[in-house]
């Protein structure tokens, strides 16, 4: 949704956050801004916490200590009363898209506008068809289950449905994890095309070196539960942090810089 | 966030104002107030949006709608002043509104609904069959290498499934007993034959009530959990791993459970017999002042070792059709979470009521035989 939003309070405010499960400490001290109209990503090896932080800030876990202010409310509050209205203007894409396996991939993408809008049947479909359409799905896809869905089918499925209400904030849990280069590729146009579109402000967790070139404008590494660098890719890749160095300059984050320079030229 | 204005939509001479915030919580107001107006007659109709502070896909849904109603009535459509963020979303719903009637939701006429019902009939039909088939080959193979089953997990389900289960299925049939012998004593009691409470009790109890309750809380308590278990193993491909590390998924998981359950099942029941008997024999000595020597005497001449024996031989065909109905609705499960609730109600609904035809048509038998 568009709207003259204040440019520099920042939409996701994370100060000095720690997580603790038993004995086991994911996070300590994180703290974090992202401000609105970006593509904030968040990443990080396999087990640092990205997504138990994506999970925090989306209300589904509490922090062991410290707040997280998302849309000018406290996390915790979400699940309160006066707390749930925000999650009509937020969007979240879960990993393996979370789509209710008993509707139709329409059906699916209508469940927020008939919970909680008073649109009328008609525009409800018409509104369904824009956004299967927005996401790329072929319109004859809307009969389909679920599980008559590929892997990747389903990820632009969630995402219709992440963005029906046209919200403010979208929220992608590894959208491009499993799913092979080239569609990953659609996928981060297809996120950034949609970003333009409706005015979102995208957080998103990944390891995808290629989309991190491709489409975040600001990163946030996590490791040993700490924030070891924020910054553009380019600022990260000059990092002295070796945990950073050994990311970007492992087999891997060497070809995704390459590539990404290469791209540049 | 800023205040959100209210959302209007006004006629003046030939030009059409849109302003406020077109956002999703005002297109049902948008859209009963556009209905309300009186369109222009002039052959040229401006739009003037220049006052629309916000818009989603929604409000550019409406727009569109609005100005599409305008020109299908044969008049020329300008539209002015539009931000263009807006209007990029209006033009993407220009190129994508065609194709909207194709993505319906779902509807299906009758006729096609019972093909659907009878193919799928057909299908369970044939699933049905090929899985007793290839149990029946899993279990011939096993019974002649019997080294090859698994005993360690057959031991786990008769712990699970059997011994588990002996508090709940001892309470019950005694309580039955106790219900059993409160009926009688009332009928009983007007002809003065006391005594025969024994053979009421015994009778009933020991040759059709206790296995048949068994029989049915297993069914619940097992058959059930047998469902629910291998659906989610094949809904997280569980089931194709094992397959694919080249073990019969049969010989892993129907084989045990079924034998288990063969070897439980009589157990359970000659426990349940003996509370259940019990139950009777205290409201004997209360309602009917048969006392425990009388009882007991009486249970040793009345009831013949035969009808314990009919009772007891039913069971380990019982403990077949639960685990082989419970393991069967668990594989029919297709992917999805609520195919895993479903099957598991009809796992139950399907082997209480087998156990139950079963049992009918053993009564009938054993009558014919003279048992």
């Amino acid at each position: 949704m568009r709207r003259e939003t204040d440019r520099a309070a920042p939409i996701i405010d994370i100060s000095h956050v720690s997580t603790r499960f038993g004995m086991s400490v994911v996070h300590e001290d994180v703290s974090l801004s992202i401000r609105p109209g970006e593509v904030f990503a968040i990443a990080g090896g396999n087990g640092c916490g990205k997504s138990t932080l994506l999970r925090e800030i989306i209300g589904l876990l509490t922090p062991s200590g410290g707040t997280i202010r998302i849309l000018g409310i406290d996390s915790r509050q979400l699940g309160e009363s006066h707390g749930r209205p925000i999650y009509h203007r937020v969007g979240v894409m879960f990993q393996h898209g979370a789509l209710f396996s008993s509707l139709t991939l329409a059906e699916n993408v209508a469940v927020p506008l008939r919970e909680h809008t008073d649109l009328n049947p008609g525009l409800i479909r018409e509104i369904v068809a824009v956004k299967i359409a927005m996401v790329g799905l072929p319109p004859d896809s809307g009969v389909k289950f679920p599980n008559e869905l590929s892997g990747g089918m389903r990820r632009r499925a969630a995402l219709a449905r992440a963005i029906v209400m046209d919200p403010e904030l979208l929220f992608l849990d590894e959208p491009t994890a499993g799913l092979d280069p080239m569609i990953a590729a659609g996928f981060d146009d297809l996120v950034l095309s949609l970003k333009h579109l409706l005015g979102l402000t995208v957080v998103m967790v990944t390891h995808d070196l290629d989309s991190l070139w491709r489409i975040a404008s600001r990163v946030a590494m996590l490791g040993k539960g700490n924030v070891l660098g924020v910054g553009t890719m380019q600022e990260l890749s000059q990092s002295d942090d070796p945990v950073i160095k050994e990311y970007f300059h492992g087999p891997r984050g060497r070809t995704a810089l390459e590539q990404a320079a290469w791209n540049q030229k | 966030m800023p205040v959100e204005q209210q959302a209007t939509i006004s006629i003046s001479d030939n030009v059409i104002h849109c302003r406020g915030a077109w956002t999703l919580p005002h297109v049902t107001d948008l859209e009963r107030c556009s209905q309300t107006l009186r369109w222009p007659d002039a052959s040229e109709v401006t739009y003037d949006a220049g006052e629309v502070t916000a818009m989603d896909t929604g409000g550019a849904l409406l727009l569109y709608r609005s100005i599409e109603h305008v020109r299908r009535a044969g008049r020329n459509v300008a539209l002015h002043g539009l931000k263009p963020e807006f209007s990029e979303l209006v033009r993407l719903i220009e190129t994508s509104a065609p194709r909207s009637h194709v993505a319906g939701l779902r509807s299906a006429g009758w006729d096609a609904r019972v093909t659907q019902a009878i193919r799928r009939k057909q299908d369970a039909a044939i699933h049905g069959l090929a899985f007793l088939g290839e149990t029946t080959i899993t279990f011939g193979r096993s019974l002649l290498r019997p080294q090859s089953i698994r005993w360690r997990a057959l031991l786990r389900v008769i712990e699970l499934d059997g011994v588990r289960a002996l508090p709940i299925t001892g309470l019950l049939t005694f309580l039955v007993g106790i219900v059993i012998a409160y009926q009688g004593a009332e009928q009983l009691r007007k002809f003065g034959t006391n005594i025969f409470i024994v053979d009421l009790v015994g009778i009933s109890l020991l040759r059709e009530i206790s296995p048949l309750i068994v029989a049915i809380l297993i069914a619940g308590r097992s058959g059930s959990a047998y469902a629910a278990e291998i659906g989610t193993m094949k809904v997280t491909e569980e089931l194709d791993a094992v397959r694919t590390l080249g073990i019969s998924p049969i010989h892993l998981l129907v084989l045990p459970r079924s034998l288990a359950l063969v070897i439980a099942l009589p157990l359970l029941t000659i426990y349940a017999d003996i509370l259940g008997v019990f139950g009777g024999m205290l409201i004997a000595t209360s309602q009917l002042n048969v006392s425990f020597t009388e009882f007991l005497a009486r249970f040793e001449e009345a009831v013949s070792v035969r009808h314990f024996l009919i009772g007891l031989a039913k069971t380990p065909f019982f403990a077949m059709i639960i685990a082989l109905v419970g393991c069967y609705q668990g594989f029919q499960i297709r992917g999805s979470v609520d195919d895993v609730g479903r099957h598991t109600t009809i796992a139950v609904v399907q082997s209480i009521f087998l156990v139950i035809v079963f049992d009918a048509i053993c009564s009938v038998l054993t009558n014919w035989w003279d048992l």
